[in-house]
């Protein structure tokens, strides 16, 4: 998969494990809505079924024209089936006689429609996103749940174990049981509120895959692009696509198009100043800077709109004076709204290419982050060809802080360039 | 920690009332001076910029435009910031803008701490 094809996706011609990774979060949405978001394991079950069954008739039979409308299919026959054997156990539907001939009146029309699926998935967005489930089990869920990801692979992104990652999902679950999380659209006066939680998570699963600590290049690459999707599905409804939405999804887009300037090569990272800027993806970048440019209306400016405006500033080959004084313009901006140690490491950064080297030296003494490996990077950064002893101290520094081997290799080169 | 909260005063006089510099230059010192105290995590509120023309009601029912207080400065805005002891507080009061044009400071340490904080709570970690 390329990274430049967030939109292309739909279109049918994945492998067989990205056709499953991407169907099941539509077909457990669906499900899920349909018998109700506690009988969610159900619809998983369903769904990995409808799979086993896939996989075996496909190895014998190949691949149908329309191998998710085959899926669809054989998912509805066996959801069909399991609501009537499990209309047995729910004492409610066979106590009130007409709501279950209703019921079941609504089980043989449910489809996989195009718009069904996204309504399911825009209320499994809202749901996984609910306020009663803790910040790391939502990541979680909406990992599984959303993005399809297996127990494996959400260990592996996280890197944690099987263990771990199976009992937090588990708890998660129960969560949403216990705290009788529905699967519908917010109410009005909250759906703001509730978007803004909805989006945090979008950034976050973003963040986790642009800057993951894992290795596995596919599955970070996977994350950033499901990421892109579920913002995509909230631009398709006029509550829920707001500015911020937008800005992002520009955000996003201005990120992804370096992917492959990044990443050159298995198990290394080429830093931003040392990119071919011809891999840039043109094609991301515009339509990053087709989302700004929805994201620029109403009057609030969210910590979107500033980090997509840095990044756009980023996708700008030359290097000028406008540029770096409109980035610490908007580093400055973004500290104000949120502050955290690399926002204030970038802005230090920003203000070398914008006020000089003194300037900037002055200033990033006075953060003293002396636990954090960048701040030292960027000592060593603005002491280089000045003062090359002071320079090489500091990044043996940030050498003994770094954890990543990837990083260590990257700045020993460093120190030896200033020998 | 405790919050404080500094007074920009700026002095009533022809030659120094505007800044003696075009007006983006001015603004873009202001941002990166509060960028600067907002980067080592210090900045509380970022308070209110006070227009320059406004009235003052005095007892008596009387009302002037000013001047506003009978002194030859006045009140151009104020911020809260978060620091360990005055003398620190009195430390990142340092490079304000306003004394380049002959203003002041006033670090005054707050009485009550009701101010709603900068929320600190970004993750983001896109570095370049």
């Amino acid at each position: 998969m390329k990274a430049g094809s967030p939109f292309k996706m739909e279109q049918g011609k994945e492998t067989l494990s990205q056709l499953f990774h991407l169907e099941f979060s539509k077909m457990v949405a669906v499900i899920s809505k349909l018998f109700g978001l506690e009988h969610i394991e159900m619809a998983e079950d369903i769904v990995s079924e409808t799979f086993l069954l896939a996989l075996k008739t496909w190895e014998i039979k190949g691949m149908p024209a329309n191998p998710a409308a085959w899926l669809y299919s054989v998912a509805k026959n066996k959801t069909v089936d399991h609501f009537r054997r499990a209309k047995i156990f729910d004492r409610k539907i066979v106590r009130e006689l007409t709501i279950q001939q209703e019921k079941e009146a609504r089980i043989e029309d449910f489809e996989f429609s195009h718009q069904n699926i996204r309504d399911s998935q825009l209320q499994m967005l809202f749901a996984v996103c609910n306020p009663a489930i803790a910040s790391e089990a939502q990541i979680g869920l909406a990992l599984q749940i959303l993005c399809g990801f297996s127990i494996d692979e959400i260990a592996e992104a996280f890197l944690s174990n099987k263990e771990t990652v199976t009992k937090r999902l588990f708890r998660a679950k129960s969560k949403l049981r216990s705290e009788n999380v529905k699967m519908e659209f917010p109410p009005e006066n909250e759906i703001d509120s509730r978007l803004d939680n909805v989006l945090h998570v979008i950034y976050l699963l973003f963040s986790e895959g642009y800057y993951s600590k894992t290795q596995n290049q596919i599955l970070r690459k996977d994350l950033c692009l499901d990421a892109l999707r579920l913002g995509i599905i909230l631009t398709e409804y006029d509550k829920t696509n707001q500015p911020k939405t937008n800005a992002l999804l520009a955000l996003m887009c201005f990120h992804s198009s370096r992917f492959s300037a990044r990443e050159t090569a298995p198990d290394s990272v080429t830093l931003y100043e040392n990119q071919n800027k011809d891999l840039w993806d043109q094609d991301l970048i515009r339509r990053g800077l087709n989302f700004l440019h929805l994201s620029a209306w109403g009057d609030q400016v969210s910590s979107y709109h500033l980090e997509a405006r840095i990044a756009c500033w980023h996708c700008m080959k030359e290097d000028s004076m406008e540029k770096w004084e409109n980035i610490l313009y908007l580093y400055n901006q973004l500290l104000l709204v949120n502050y955290s140690p690399s926002v204030a490491l970038n802005r230090t950064f920003a203000l070398y290419k914008a006020n000089g080297r003194q300037a900037a030296i002055e200033e990033a003494e006075k953060l003293n982050l002396t636990n954090n490996h960048f701040y030292f990077l960027l000592l060593g950064e603005l002491y280089q060809n000045t003062d090359n002893d002071k320079a090489i101290s500091y990044l043996k520094k940030a050498f003994a802080l770094t954890r990543t081997q990837t990083e260590k290799e990257i700045i020993q080169r460093k120190i030896d360039s200033l020998k | 920690m405790k919050d404080f909260v500094l007074l920009f005063r700026q002095p009533i006089t022809p030659e120094t009332a505007a800044p003696e510099m075009e007006a983006l230059a001015w603004l873009k010192k202001w941002d990166d001076w509060f960028g600067g105290i907002a980067a080592q995590g210090r900045l509380v509120n970022m308070g209110i910029r006070l227009a320059d023309q406004g009235h003052v009601l005095k007892a008596g029912g009387v009302i002037t435009d000013g001047p506003f207080v009978e002194i030859r400065e006045r009140l151009n805005g104020f911020i809260v910031i978060r620091a360990n002891n005055e003398e620190e507080a009195i430390t990142l009061a340092h490079g304000c803008p306003i004394l380049d044009i002959r203003g002041t400071v006033e670090i005054r340490p707050m009485a009550l701490n009701n101010i709603r904080t900068n929320p600190i709570l970004n993750e983001s970690r896109f570095t370049f």
